[in-house]
């Protein structure tokens, strides 16, 4: 499978004389974590199969210093970010995509007033376009009869207001939508936001996750669709808490796009 | 004669007397740091009218929201009767705006008592949830004590004002609807406002009431001055309670941050820093005379006056309510966060830093917001997932006090938990929150 990958590297691209059209921002989830990997190679699949000339920074890309900031630790943030504006103007760098909700809300958000303008797409907004304008297509017949409760990240849903895109990408997939109770604008957190997901729990009565999991579970659909590779970690524990890997499948909306239109 | 001296009297104290709590407020909020949301003023504008007077965030809940709604508009409505007994107190007339009003005027006070009925249903469910059904939010560990007893009160003496507005017309309108003649032969001529007519609610109360004119004449005046002493003791309640909230929703809503939830600030006294830090340029030991003049910043906020007055503005204006803490996924899983406690910590705090003020001339009495009254264990639990802020009705914003608390405790002590520690580290040393080198970061593509 890896060999029909295609990664261009900015630097390639640079000696090339080539100017791709969205640099793939692909996060420390997305690079390092064996889960999330996944999720950045069924999206690549997705981008190769459009035709998108995308490139990716590689080794030159660098935490946009999200968990510091939402730690406390704003000098941290504003080093990391001070050198990742850097490396991006360097490369006259003017779209992001990402597959990471966090990733997305800080280079969207908190990069333009550090010097870095770019326009910033979360991957379930470019993906959601190229199935409007055609650019893939994907199988009816594939999620036919199976079910899916959408679970909304933080930093994609309250932080910035897209709650719809993320389920216009279920409803292409002819997939049953089973919307839980906290959805949307009271979307219960998944535990891993402010730098939660890297330490322990603070004392109490059960983990964040297990919890929200619980709420999703009560839904009883054949899949968690989730679009941040945190809450993909965090809903997978869940279900696995609950003895429940048999039965529900925790699934990236990229993923789920990419086996509805064959490319896994 | 008399009656109008005593009443402007007792109407000069009330007002002198709040005036001075609201400017010991206004003083301490802006014990605060500099502020500014970047918005424009018509966004401004409309934001207020759409969140604090259109209540547009309430609809959440939507029996809370209904009954939250008649108390709202019967307080705002019932203000312009209450305008009406200013004006009788001052000047001794009698129902003055019924000679502007003619037979308006009756149906005005019907619509009033009406909105008086419906303040009262609206405040006696208010009881019943708070009390009787115990709905949790109301009975978090940090309503233990005063905030309880606050909100009982003001539910109490709702009632209470309701009722004497009620019984006022009541007598008043036996009075009214007498003989001209019966009326002088009393000595009661004041009450013959030439008019005749029924205030439907009260008459309900007319019929206990008897029809002696001097009975009725007492009842009316003890009424009369109960609700109107009533109203200036709970105008001077509201600064030493939660419902403040009717005065400070408007301008909390009116200064709002508007910018998306995930878009915090970018401390510029770090920016400073760091500007200097990546700029080959610059000599490190150079220090600017601009530089001399500006005090030194504390990174982050220690005590609330490290805080931004729109964060101390905030503390004022919650009134409670326990949402945000309902919705918080850390105190939803047991841990000792509560939004709403940060809240009320901050404000209970600005409080003492404004006693001292007023004491001994200094803030300083060794104390802290940190430690002293929120444990960095409560701000460690936090998501940052923003629930809280969605959830507020007047616009507070508990993360931005829990994420400069955070700043404090990592930038100034040095003190996050251990792994956020091993987290510096490693988005320092290899680009990443884990221990993976910054040249493995393509290797899944070759994978």
């Amino acid at each position: 499978m890896s060999e029909q990958i295609k990664v261009p590297t900015m630097a390639e691209l640079l000696a090339e004389g080539k100017v791709p059209e969205v640099l793939f921002w692909v996060g420390c989830a997305g690079s390092f974590d064996d889960r999330a990997k996944k999720i950045t190679k069924a999206f690549v699949r997705i981008m190769n199969k459009a035709g998108i000339e995308f490139a990716v920074l590689g080794t030159e890309e660098s935490c946009t210093g999200d968990p510091a900031k939402r730690a406390g630790n704003e000098f941290l943030f504003q080093m990391q970010a001070a050198m990742n504006i850097q490396v991006l103007n360097g490369y006259e760098i003017k779209k992001i995509v990402t597959t990471c909700p966090h990733c997305f809300n800080t280079i969207k958000n908190e990069y333009p007033e550090l010097g870095g303008n770019y326009e910033v797409l979360h991957h379930t907004e470019l993906i959601n376009s190229l199935l409007e304008e055609g650019r893939i297509t994907v199988e009816s017949g594939k999620f036919e009869g199976r079910s899916v409760t959408y679970h909304d990240a933080c930093y994609l849903g309250r932080s910035n207001g897209i709650y719809e895109v993320p389920r216009s990408l279920l409803k292409a997939l002819d997939i049953e939508i089973k919307e839980m109770t906290n959805n949307r604008q009271r979307g219960m957190c998944c535990g891993a936001g402010g730098a939660q997901m890297f330490k322990e729990a603070e004392k109490g009565n059960e983990e964040v996750n297990v919890a929200r999991t619980r709420e999703a579970l009560a839904q009883k659909t054949d899949f968690i669709a989730t679009g941040c590779p945190f809450c993909n970690t965090m809903m997978t524990d869940g279900v696995k808490f609950h003895e429940k890997e048999g039965t529900v499948k925790v699934l990236d909306l990229a993923e789920m796009i990419a086996q509805a239109a064959e490319l896994e | 004669m008399i009656s109008s001296i005593i009443f402007i009297l007792i109407l000069a104290a009330a007002v002198g007397l709040f005036y001075r709590s609201a400017r010991t407020i206004r003083r301490n909020i802006f014990l605060g740091r500099e502020y500014d949301s970047e918005t424009s003023t018509s966004e401004k504008w409309k934001t207020m009218l759409r969140v604090a007077f259109g209540q547009s965030k309430m609809g959440k809940k939507p029996v809370a929201a209904l009954m939250h709604l008649f108390v709202y508009v019967g307080f705002i409505l019932i203000n312009i009767e209450v305008l009406e007994i200013i004006i009788d107190g001052i000047f001794g007339t009698h129902r003055f705006f019924s000679s502007l009003l003619g037979q308006v005027y009756f149906v005005a006070i019907n619509f009033f008592e009406i909105l008086a009925v419906l303040v009262i249903v609206g405040v006696v469910i208010f009881w019943i949830r708070r009390v009787a059904l115990r709905v949790p939010r109301f009975w978090k560990p940090e309503m233990k004590g005063w905030p309880t007893m606050d909100a009982l009160n003001i539910l109490y003496i709702e009632v209470i004002l309701m009722g004497a507005l009620l019984v006022m017309n009541a007598a008043d309108q036996s009075l009214m609807n007498m003989n001209s003649e019966d009326l002088v032969a009393a000595g009661l001529s004041k009450y013959d406002i030439g008019m005749n007519g029924t205030f439907y609610v009260s008459a309900l109360i007319s019929k206990f009431l008897g029809s002696d004119p001097q009975l009725l004449f007492y009842i009316e005046r003890t009424a009369w001055w109960f609700h109107i002493i009533g109203i200036l003791a709970f105008l001077n309640y509201l600064p030493f309670s939660k419902h403040f909230h009717i005065i400070l929703a408007f301008p909390n809503t009116y200064y709002a941050d508007l910018k998306p939830f995930g878009e915090w600030d970018n401390m510029a006294s770090v920016k400073k820093e760091v500007d200097l830090m990546m700029d080959p340029d610059a000599d490190p030991y150079a220090s600017g005379a601009e530089e001399e003049e500006e005090e030194t910043q504390t990174f982050g906020a220690k005590d609330v006056t490290d805080l931004n007055w729109k964060q101390l503005m905030d503390a004022y204006t919650c009134t409670e309510c326990g949402r945000c803490t309902a919705v918080c996924p850390a105190n939803q899983t047991g841990k000792l966060l509560s939004p709403r406690k940060v809240m009320m910590d901050t404000r209970d705090r600005l409080d003492e830093v404004g006693k001292n003020l007023d004491r001994t001339g200094t803030i300083e009495d060794g104390k802290a917001l940190i430690r002293d009254y929120i444990r960095p264990e409560e701000l460690w639990a936090c998501t940052t997932c923003n629930a809280c802020v969605e959830e507020c009705p007047v616009m507070i914003n508990p993360v931005s006090i829990i994420t400069d608390l955070r700043r404090y405790l990592v930038m100034e002590e040095s003190a996050p938990p251990q792994e956020l520690n091993s987290v510096f580290t490693n988005i320092e040393n290899n680009g990443a929150p884990w221990q993976f080198a910054q040249a493995d970061r393509l290797n899944w593509s070759k994978e």
